[in-house]
């Protein structure tokens, strides 16, 4: 049971890894770099939005993105119960 | 008082500071000394972190080479951003669960094989000398700069520093410092930025000012976009618009990725978090980090398209005489240099260089003096328009002159400068003395030393390095700037997929992990030795392997790391039981006591 418990833990936190790099490769790579040429067609207040994913919009996402990931995971260790005490 | 005043005060303040810190913090133990006893807040240890991690190209060069290239610069600032994410879900929390003392306690363990241990602490002594060079240099260079001393005799005073409290304090002393260090260099470099944002937009953050409206120079709002301005009048001078990149997109790919995937795998990164108290500690800390760091990140591209556009507009085609005394200021310490090609008296900017290099003079002003009063550079000039030689520190080193602000903001700059090379120079050269002490003594030469004799041999080896890395910044190879593309190559072709294979793929072993680390870092170091030495001539993109410039190459270094090691560890036996219960038990928080010597 112990054991199940820690590999149902394992599969939850890579499913969660997984689902956030997806983000992070979505703004990063995608809007910043490979959709960027498209993406400047649009403004966004004063900024090609592109050109702001590339030098403001990602560092910004990938802040939320470490944050909400603790916090998810903070809840997943008390749920399988593999909290520190 | 006068700037120069202020800036020994300044200066001087901040080293009284980071010494009594240094011996209020002294390490007692091998814990304390390699992981500081693994007791630092979370965020503590984020703001040691962005320290550590922003080093005097960060706050120096950084914006400057964002105002020179525009949307190409973006690669360091998702690069140098986004490898935290990484770090923060792939990598930090296990190895802090783990609680050992370094990486190459992490890769000879979890392959049971001291020959990977060995392979990583060449990594680590290779990578991080390569860093620590350019930073003593950077010291010498601000003091040079604002103290008006020698270089040299500026990085012998680094040198003297850093020496007190790495050696005395090791990674406790050198925790405590860099968070007063971090608020030193942050604070520096916001306070410019603030004022040059007001300045120009009327915004009070730099990040909002940055896609705001300029003003004019009776602070009447234009209804020009900041950023439209920019592109209009780099095109104006035959520059590509400066929010559209002259890299392949499949360059800024890899080199993006490189650079994430470096800094997720730079050990004086990795061992930071194995300094907070939990697992839980070591994810947020993550986050704490980039907070700190992202401070200046999202800031410096702000700085430099306000300090491109102004000094476009303050410069171009204005006449000599007619030029902001800041021009002349930086011209005399020669990172300014202007060559009047068609004699009209006005400077001149547009696409290319003016002339080949740095510029050289025929003596100072009073020596040789051109016609309008400028000095006189000998350089050959080009067959372009260009007339003007513009350093890229200028645009963080100048900022508060361009703004006319007070001169303690100047001697707040000074001090920043400093902060930010030597919080990174301490921080690499714990990491050199403990691969030497710990991994290379302790575990593989003489495993039965004390651990009295163990931290002695630690201090030993960390002044062994402050020398070295001095020798370095005195004489530095020609080749300083080049090596930063090995340094995160390096990292992302061989820590990177080690580690993270070595905590998400059970069934890796040390046949797979050994195999993949040599081919990564083989190819990655040959192909970047063939571009940058070897026939430099040669490093154009037609040359490249699939359009991938060095400084992209460790993406498929890495790529080829993962690769080799998959299929090797595929036909070889699987790892011994023992080391699969280790993986199991990395992988989950409860229990991880604090870091422990064994």
């Amino acid at each position: 049971m112990k054991e199940e418990n820690a590999r149902a833990y394992w599969a939850a936190n890579v499913r969660l890894i997984l689902s956030y790099l997806v983000v992070w490769f979505v703004v990063s790579y995608g809007c910043g770099i490979l959709l960027a040429d498209a993406l400047n067609n649009i403004q966004f207040f004063g900024f090609k939005l592109g050109f702001w994913f590339a030098q403001q919009g990602s560092i910004y996402v990938f802040l939320a993105l470490i944050i909400m990931y603790a916090r998810s995971m903070n809840k997943l260790d008390r749920k399988f119960d593999v909290h520190e005490e | 008082m006068d700037v120069q005043l202020l800036t020994y005060l300044f200066v001087g303040g901040s080293f009284a500071l980071y010494i009594g810190i240094a011996i209020w913090s002294r390490a007692g133990s091998t814990k304390e000394f390699y992981v500081a006893g693994g007791g630092v807040s979370p965020l503590a240890n984020g703001a040691a972190t962005a320290a550590d991690w922003m080093s005097a190209a960060s706050f120096i060069s950084m914006a400057g080479i964002i105002a020179f290239a525009g949307y190409d610069a973006s690669v360091y600032l998702m690069g140098w951003t986004g490898g935290y994410v990484l770090l923060a879900m792939l990598l930090a929390p296990y190895l802090r669960k783990f609680g050992k003392f370094t990486v190459p306690d992490f890769i000879g363990d979890r392959y049971y094989s001291n020959v990977a241990r060995t392979v990583a602490v060449i990594c680590v002594i290779f990578v991080s000398f390569t860093y620590v060079a350019g930073q003593m240099r950077g010291v010498g260079i601000v003091f040079a700069r604002f103290l008006e001393v020698d270089v040299n005799v500026g990085v012998i005073i680094g040198m003297a520093i850093v020496f007190f409290y790495a050696v005395l304090g090791g990674m406790k002393g050198i925790t405590y410092t860099q968070v007063a260090q971090y608020c030193v260099l942050i604070f520096a470099f916001l306070v410019p930025a603030v004022f040059l944002s007001i300045m120009m937009t009327g915004h009070v953050l730099p990040q909002t000012g940055f896609g705001a409206t300029v003003l004019d120079a009776a602070g009447n709002d234009t209804g020009v976009y900041l950023l439209d301005r920019l592109d209009q009048i780099v095109q104006d001078l035959g520059f590509g618009a400066y929010t559209d990149g002259s890299k392949s997109t499949i360059d800024v790919f890899f080199i993006t990725a490189a650079l994430m995937c470096g800094t997720a795998g730079l050990p004086h990164v990795i061992v930071r978090f194995f300094t907070v108290p939990t697992v839980r500690d070591a994810r947020i800390s993550a986050g704490w980090a980039l907070f700190f760091i992202a401070l200046l990140y999202t800031t410096a591209p702000a700085v430099g398209a306000f300090a491109r556009t102004n000094l476009i507009e303050t410069v171009n085609n204005t006449e000599y005489q007619e030029l902001p005394g800041w021009f002349y200021n930086w011209e005399n310490s020669g990172l300014i240099g202007w060559l009047d090609k068609n004699n009209d008296g006005r400077v001149q900017m547009a696409a290319g260089d003016p002339f080949k290099g740095a510029p050289t003079f025929a003596g100072s002003r009073e020596e040789a003096t051109g016609d309008v009063g400028q000095r006189v550079i000998t350089n050959a000039p080009t067959d372009n328009a260009s007339e003007i030689y513009v350093d890229r520190d200028i645009m963080v080193l100048a900022n508060p002159e361009i703004g006319n602000l007070p001169a303690w903001v100047i001697a707040l700059v000074a001090a920043g400068g400093v902060a930010a090379a030597l919080s990174t120079a301490a921080g690499l050269l714990l990491v050199i003395s403990s691969a030497v002490s710990h991994d290379l003594l302790k575990k593989t030469l003489k495993p039965d030393i004390s651990e009295k004799q163990e931290l002695l041999a630690a201090r030993l080896a960390a002044v062994v390095a402050i020398i070295i890395a001095g020798y370095f910044g005195i004489n530095p190879p020609g080749f300083v700037a080049q090596v930063v593309a090995f340094a995160f190559g390096l990292a992302a072709a061989s820590f990177f997929p080690v580690i993270l294979m070595g905590i998400f793929y059970k069934r890796m072993n040390k046949e797979g992990a050994i195999a993949g680390m040599a081919v990564g870092l083989a190819f990655t170091f040959c192909y970047i030795v063939y571009f940058k030495f070897v026939s430099p001539e040669l490093n154009t993109a037609d040359n490249w392997l699939f359009g991938v410039s060095p400084e992209g190459i460790g993406t498929v270094g890495m790529i080829l790391n993962f690769i080799v090691a998959l299929v090797v560890s595929r036909v070889t036996a699987p790892p011994p039981e023992h080391i699969q219960h280790i993986v199991e038990d990395i992988r989950v928080p409860r229990g991880a006591g604090a870091a422990q010597a064994h």
